[in-house]
Order: C-alpha cells, then sequence, then structure tokens
C-alpha cells in the first residue's frame, strides 16, 4: 500500500495535513491522536514524577526513580497518526527517558507526525535516549523536537534514524530538531531522508543507512567559574577543539568539556556548537555501528 | 582574527602602516629562504611580520617558525585553494585580512613581508597588497629566464638571481643574466645572491632602505 | 534582476571565495567524489541543504538590512548570527563561513559604502557569510530575493571550480553539470526566500567533511 509521497524534495511544511471528513479509517484502523506526559518535582530533595500520563500507543513505564521507559501499545506510527510527548524536569529534578524497541514508522494515510516537547528547568537534568527510529518503505513521517533549557539546566539527546528495515528503501521523513538555550538558538537542525537523489549524496549521506546524533548540552551554572580557560573566538574554534580539553566555545564557559573534537573515528565527529553544548554527528551502515560510533563520540565529552 | 571597526586600508596613502613587501619567484627560487635571511638581517631593528601563501597548506610557514627567525605568532599562512597568483593578485582579500590581522595584534609594524606561493614569470603582486615587490629567480632555471621577462621579471622594484653559487654546475652566465636583466629592466635594480652561502645583505639594505622611505614618508597623521 | 547581481554573484569578485572548496576537497580526498555524476550528487546534496539554509539567512539579513515589512520580522545582526551558529554544529564550518563573511564585508565596504555594512562591522565583526552577503546585497541594491540565489549560487560554484582544478574534470562537462542544477539553483533561492521560519536542513556529511579538513595535514584549499 502505497502512498503519494509529498513534492519530490520539499516535504510539506510543519502544519497538520488537512483530510477529508470520513478518511479516519485505514485499512480498518483509525487513525491515532496520542498525547503523553511527563513530569518531575522535587520532593524531599528527591526527584518525583507527579505525571506520568500515557496515552495509547504512547504508553510510558516507571523503571527507576527518575526513569521512563516508551512502551509500544501499537504498531507505528502510521500515515495519518499525530502523537506527542511533553516532557517538564522541574528545576533541580533529574530525568531519564528510554525506549523498550525501536520506533517502526510506518506508511497509512497521510503524513504522520511525532511532536516531543521537552522543557529542562533551572538545574535540572534530562537524558532522552530511546531506541532508533525505522523508516519504513513508503512512511511519510515528520518529527519534532523543541527542546529549551534554563540556567544550569543540562540534556543529553539522541536520536537514530535507520533508513528502512534490512534491504528497504525507506519512506520520507523530515526531523526537525529546535535546542534553546535562555531563550537563544543552540542548535537548529533539520534532517531530511528519503529522496534518493539526495540521500546517497556525499554531502549528505553518502553510501550510509542511518543517521545519528546526540547533543550534550550545559548552559553556563552559576556556580561554573566563566574564567579559566580562555574564551575562544569564532576563529579559533575549529583549531582548539583538537587541542582539548576545552569548555564549549559559548562566551560563557559551559559545563561541556571536550577532550578531542573534530572527527575521533570513522564517520562520527564531535562538534563542538557556537553555544553551550557539544554534537556527536555519526553515520553508519547500520544500526549498530551507528550506535558504537556515537558512544565514541560521547565517550570524549565530559557531561 | 581582528575586527575590521577600522580598515586600514581604506587609508589612501598607507599613513600609519607598515611597508608591505611582496616577494615572488618560481617554485624553489630560494623566497622562503629569502624571507628567513630577510628577518634574521633586519629583526633586530624592525618591527617585522610575515605571511605566507603556500600551495599546500602551511608547510612555509611551518618551516620559518622552526627556523627561529621570528616569533611564531608572526607568521601566518593564507591557503590559496590551487591558485597562489590569485590570492596575491585578482583577490587579495585574504592576504590583507592576514596583514591587517598582524598589524592590529602586534602593531605597529614597520615591516610586513607577504611570501608568495611558487608559480610562474606572469605573477605580480597587485598594487593594493605589496607597496614594493622583489621576484626571486635562480639560476638553475637557466641564463635565458631574464631574457624571457614576464611581469614578474621585467616589472619587479628588486629582481634577485639566487643560487649564484650553483652557476657552473648548470652553465649559466651570470654575465649574460645581468646585460638581459638590465634590457627588460629599464634600469630597475638587479642583485645577485647565494642566500645559503653568503646570506642576503645587499637585499637586507635595499629593503631597510625602502622601509626607512616608507616610515618617512608615511608618518602617522598627528 | 539586478547588474549588481552579477558582480554579487562573480567569482572574480575579490572576496577570498576561491580558496575555499565547500568540503569537496575532503570529498575528492576520501573518494566520495570523483567524477563527473558524484560531483553532481555532491553539489545537488549541498545546494538543497548548506545552500538552503545560507539562501535562507541571506534573503533574512537583506530583508532585516532593508527594515522589509514582509515576514519574518526583522532581526538583528546579532540575532541573525546566532541562528547561523545554531544552524551550523562544524566548528570548521562556523570558522570557514565566518571567514568568508569577514573578507566580503571588508570588500564591500569599499565597493558598496554604507551604513549598513558599517552597522553589521560593528556589531559582528566576523559575520557568517550569508549574513554579510544579505546585508551586502542590500547595500549594492539586490533585493532579498535575488540575494539568496547569490547565495544558492556561491553554495555550489565554489565547489564546482575545486572540484575541477583537484580532478582535473572537463571544465565544460563542469559547467554543463552546473547548468543542469539551475532549476534547483531557482527552487532552493525561491523557497528560501518564501521561507517564514529560516531553513535548518543539514548535511551530516559536510559537517564530517568539513572536520576532516580542518585536521588534514595537506591541503590547498582553506574548506
Amino acid at each position: 500500500m502505497s502512498l503519494p509521497l509529498p513534492p519530490r524534495r520539499y516535504p510539506a511544511p510543519v502544519a497538520l495535513s488537512h483530510r477529508t471528513p470520513g478518511a479516519g479509517e485505514v485499512a480498518g484502523r483509525r487513525r491515532m491522536r496520542a498525547s503523553a506526559a511527563v513530569s518531575t518535582a522535587l520532593s524531599g530533595g528527591r526527584t518525583i514524577l507527579p505525571l506520568l500520563r500515557s496515552d495509547p500507543p504512547l504508553t510510558l513505564r516507571q523503571t527507576g526513580p527518575h526513569t521512563v521507559h516508551l512502551v509500544s501499545t501499537a504498531a507505528g506510527p502510521l500515515g495519518g497518526d499525530h502523537l506527542s510527548l511533553d516532557l517538564d524536569v522541574a528545576p533541580g529534578t533529574r530525568l531519564e527517558i528510554g525506549s523498550i524497541a525501536s520506533t517502526l514508522v510506518l506508511p497509512g494515510d497521510g503524513e504522520s507526525l511525532s511532536v516531543i516537547t521537552a522543557r529542562v528547568g533551572e538545574g535540572a537534568v534530562l537524558s532522552f535516549a530511546p531506541e532508533p527510529t525505522v523508516l519504513a518503505a513508503g512512511c511519510a513521517h515528520r518529527m519534532v523536537v523543541r527542546l529549551t533549557l534554563a540556567e544550569g539546566a543540562r540534556a543529553r539527546w539522541r536520536e537514530e534514524i535507520i533508513f528502512g528495515r534490512y534491504g528497504e528503501a525507506p519512506g520520507r521523513c523530515v526531523a526537525g530538531f529546535d535546542a534553546m538555550v535562555e531563550g537563544r538558538p543552540l542548535l537548529r537542525q533539520e534532517l531530511t531522508v528519503g529522496d534518493p537523489s539526495l540521500d546517497g549524496s556525499s554531502a549528505i549521506y553518502g553510501s550510509a543507512r542511518c543517521v545519528g546524533t546526540t547533543l550534550l548540552a550545559a548552559p553556563p551554572h552559576p556556580a561554573t567559574p566563566k574564567s579559566g580557560s580562555p574564551g575562544l573566538t569564532a576563529g579559533q574554534a575549529g583549531a582548539s577543539a583538537a587541542e582539548g580539553p576545552i569548555g564549549a566555545n559559548a562566551p560563557g564557559q559551559g559545563a561541556t568539556g571536550v577532550r578531542g573534537g573534530g572527527v575521533v573515528a570513522e564517520g562520527v565527529a564531535v562538534l563542538p556548537l557556537a553555544g553551550p553544548g557539544v554534537l556527536v554527528s555519526a553515520l553508519a551502515a547500520d544500526a549498530v555501528e551507528l550506535r558504537r560510533r556515537l558512544g565514541l563520540g560521547e565517550a570524549q565529552i565530559a557531561w | 582574527m581582528g575586527a575590521n571597526h577600522e580598515d586600514h586600508h581604506h587609508a589612501p596613502d598607507g599613513h600609519g602602516r607598515a611597508l608591505r613587501l611582496g616577494i615572488g619567484g618560481p617554485v624553489g627560487s630560494g623566497k622562503t629562504a629569502l624571507v628567513a635571511a630577510l628577518c634574521r638581517a633586519l629583526g633586530p631593528e624592525l618591527r617585522l611580520g610575515v605571511v605566507t601563501n603556500d600551495i599546500y597548506t602551511t608547510e612555509d610557514a611551518d618551516f620559518l617558525r622552526r627556523a627561529g627567525v621570528l616569533d611564531p605568532e608572526r607568521i601566518l599562512a593564507v591557503e590559496t585553494g590551487c591558485c597562489p597568483h590569485t590570492a596575491i593578485r585578482d583577490d587579495i582579500a585574504a592576504n590583507l585580512d592576514a596583514v591587517e590581522t598582524l598589524e592590529e595584534r602586534f602593531g605597529p609594524l614597520d615591516l610586513v613581508i607577504v611570501e608568495s606561493g611558487g608559480d610562474n614569470l606572469t605573477a605580480t603582486f597587485s598594487r593594493g597588497l605589496a607597496d614594493a615587490q622583489i621576484f626571486v629567480l635562480d639560476v638553475s632555471g637557466g641564463d635565458k629566464v631574464p631574457r624571457k621577462g614576464g611581469p614578474g621579471v621585467t616589472t619587479a622594484d628588486l629582481l634577485v638571481v639566487n643560487k649564484t653559487d650553483l652557476a657552473p654546475l648548470v652553465g649559466a652566465d651570470l654575465g649574460v643574466m645581468e646585460r638581459d636583466a638590465g634590457a627588460v629592466r629599464e634600469g630597475r635594480p638587479v642583485l645577485f645572491t647565494s642566500i645559503r652561502q653568503g646570506g642576503a645583505g645587499e637585499v637586507a639594505a635595499w629593503v631597510a632602505e625602502r622601509v626607512h622611505g616608507w616610515s618617512h614618508a608615511h608618518a602617522p597623521v598627528a | 534582476m539586478s547588474a549588481a547581481l552579477l558582480l554579487l554573484a562573480d567569482s572574480r569578485l575579490p572576496a577570498g571565495g576561491h580558496a575555499h572548496s565547500g568540503g569537496a576537497e575532503q570529498a575528492v580526498k576520501t573518494g566520495a567524489v570523483h567524477d563527473l555524476a558524484s560531483l553532481r550528487g555532491f553539489l545537488a546534496g549541498r545546494l538543497h541543504t548548506a545552500g538552503l539554509v545560507a539562501a535562507g539567512l541571506t534573503a533574512a539579513a537583506c530583508r532585516s538590512a532593508g527594515r522589509s515589512p514582509t515576514p519574518p520580522a526583522p532581526m538583528t545582526w546579532a540575532e541573525l548570527d546566532a541562528e547561523a551558529d545554531a544552524r551550523t554544529a562544524s566548528p570548521a564550518q562556523r570558522e570557514a563561513n565566518r571567514q568568508q563573511g569577514r573578507l566580503l564585508l571588508r570588500v564591500a565596504r569599499r565597493v558598496w559604502p554604507s551604513p549598513v555594512l558599517e552597522e553589521l562591522a560593528l556589531a559582528v565583526p566576523n559575520p557568517h557569510h550569508p549574513v554579510a552577503l544579505g546585508a551586502v546585497a542590500h547595500a549594492a541594491g539586490v533585493p532579498p530575493d535575488e540575494a539568496a540565489m547569490a547565495a544558492a549560487y556561491h553554495a555550489v560554484a565554489g565547489a564546482a571550480t575545486a572540484a575541477v582544478r583537484l580532478l582535473g574534470l572537463d571544465p565544460v562537462e563542469v559547467h554543463r553539470l552546473l547548468a543542469g542544477l539551475a532549476p534547483d539553483l531557482d527552487a532552493v533561492a525561491e523557497r528560501a526566500a518564501a521561507a517564514e521560519v529560516l531553513p535548518a536542513t543539514s548535511a551530516p556529511a559536510l559537517d564530517l567533511l568539513a572536520e576532516r579538513h580542518a585536521r588534514a595535514g595537506l591541503r590547498l584549499f582553506v574548506s
């Protein structure tokens, strides 16, 4: 069951696709609208989870004092599904999100959409590291991540995208990532997968079948000394990254240190951002190698 | 790199800045050796900076830094993307930027030397980059080279014919070279050197004279 | 179309662009780009990612310089530059971008003197190239959509020339290839100029190539 693809190079904008009434049934399955949420709070100096709202197929299970796993309770998302997850990490608390299995994005009626919004309060720590997203043939998917960090907050955010199941050409996907720190943009990226003529470009993915990034962000904490290692100008950042250890090259030093920037191994680079954070970026032929490469990069960063 | 709030190049007559000396010439003629010799000879009395234009990354800059003739930070390398002559003649932006960065960091300077990447006989410096230029040949290219001319040989403010010690070995007649150079250069000076054996005293003296003349004529406006 | 656009997009504009390969030198070194077909893939990929981002920023900078009421709302130079930073994860690419921006600004202040350029030089002495290009376009009288075109063209022209030099490709064939990309250039420029949200299309392989290049022992191009 193939669906008409969006225009060849430019998928539809973020706006939810308009549908005609009665189009809600696809192969006997209704389009899903799900909105799950997790909030933390501080209680007696410890993190508690006052809100843990599942909404199938987004089912959440608390698996540790501040750990939550996403448990898929249905296939998909399928085309037409709109899923959202809100994460609210209160000041001074900690939240770790994982998932039990990879997410398989399937075709359906129109574009599927997943929106993850995460707010990390002052001094709070968020780790978001689910299993990969696999783009099955024919899917048309849009992922939106909006991450905002307050002063002294830290976030580790891993995203892995696999171009189709084994031996399969991927469907289309546009994955937007937007991270703001104290109201300033830290990282804005959009990955587009599924245009064969561009996917294979040696400027984009080349021969890779998977792409992954881990953002390690750490805005300057009031307790972090702002002097010490010299501030880097734009002209020095590139060269100095190789000489480590350095702080993120923001005007105010962040709490993220890099031992060795640049390409640390085949297919993986450690990229100190202009703002307080470091991006590990990797390409690989398969999911196992992708995870290994991201791990190599992450190991370079004292986060 | 420095801020460009004040574009020194805007100064129409070069007041208040260093003399910019271009050194060009074919590959292997001894440009880098000449720059090193000039730094050695002039370093004690003049405030210097050097910009190199390498074919491949920073080899000449690294050579000069290792030679210890100048504070390594006063040597900047410009990459030229396969086209050394473009960087000194047609699109001088990166070189100007490097020169001014040196002046901002270490200024005031008396002399900034811009060494071109090794190129052919047509390569000359833009007057927008170099106030004076030296073209370096060596005798092993044959004694016909000055007669063949080319903008480097004919128009440079000073022509240096280097490696004179090799003349007997390669069958080059220095007299022929001197005569031909004189003819095509319409009286502009020519100096013969063997930099590795005898240094570059005469060239240094010529440069020093230029620098003094420049600083008299272009003293900072009070 | 304004004649000034031709001057801005001309590779003979003496603003240091000739020394940048946009990742092509490393792509040649790794063997990823080795012939016309692989070069075409590289250039198309570059155009639809880094080129689109640059064109969007350029149009926005041009619009902001003119205080245009057309959305998105005008941004300050520092805001535009921060948006460019956030879209350029690779430090090596940020440095290459800023070097080209600084050199363009230096040249343009003499060629098209304008208070807008003095304002930019004061606010951001080493601007990202698209920010500088947008401001310069405004100073030269080039409208935002044409400025976006200059940015899109800049994203591929330098890399194409570098490949000619590095691989000894037939320059006529490479220009034919660029001519074949013309509809893509039009589409990217149009999309960039019309975007209400600045594009952020990223190219992971370009990031890797840029970082490799910055640490390469031997190289001909700055980036």
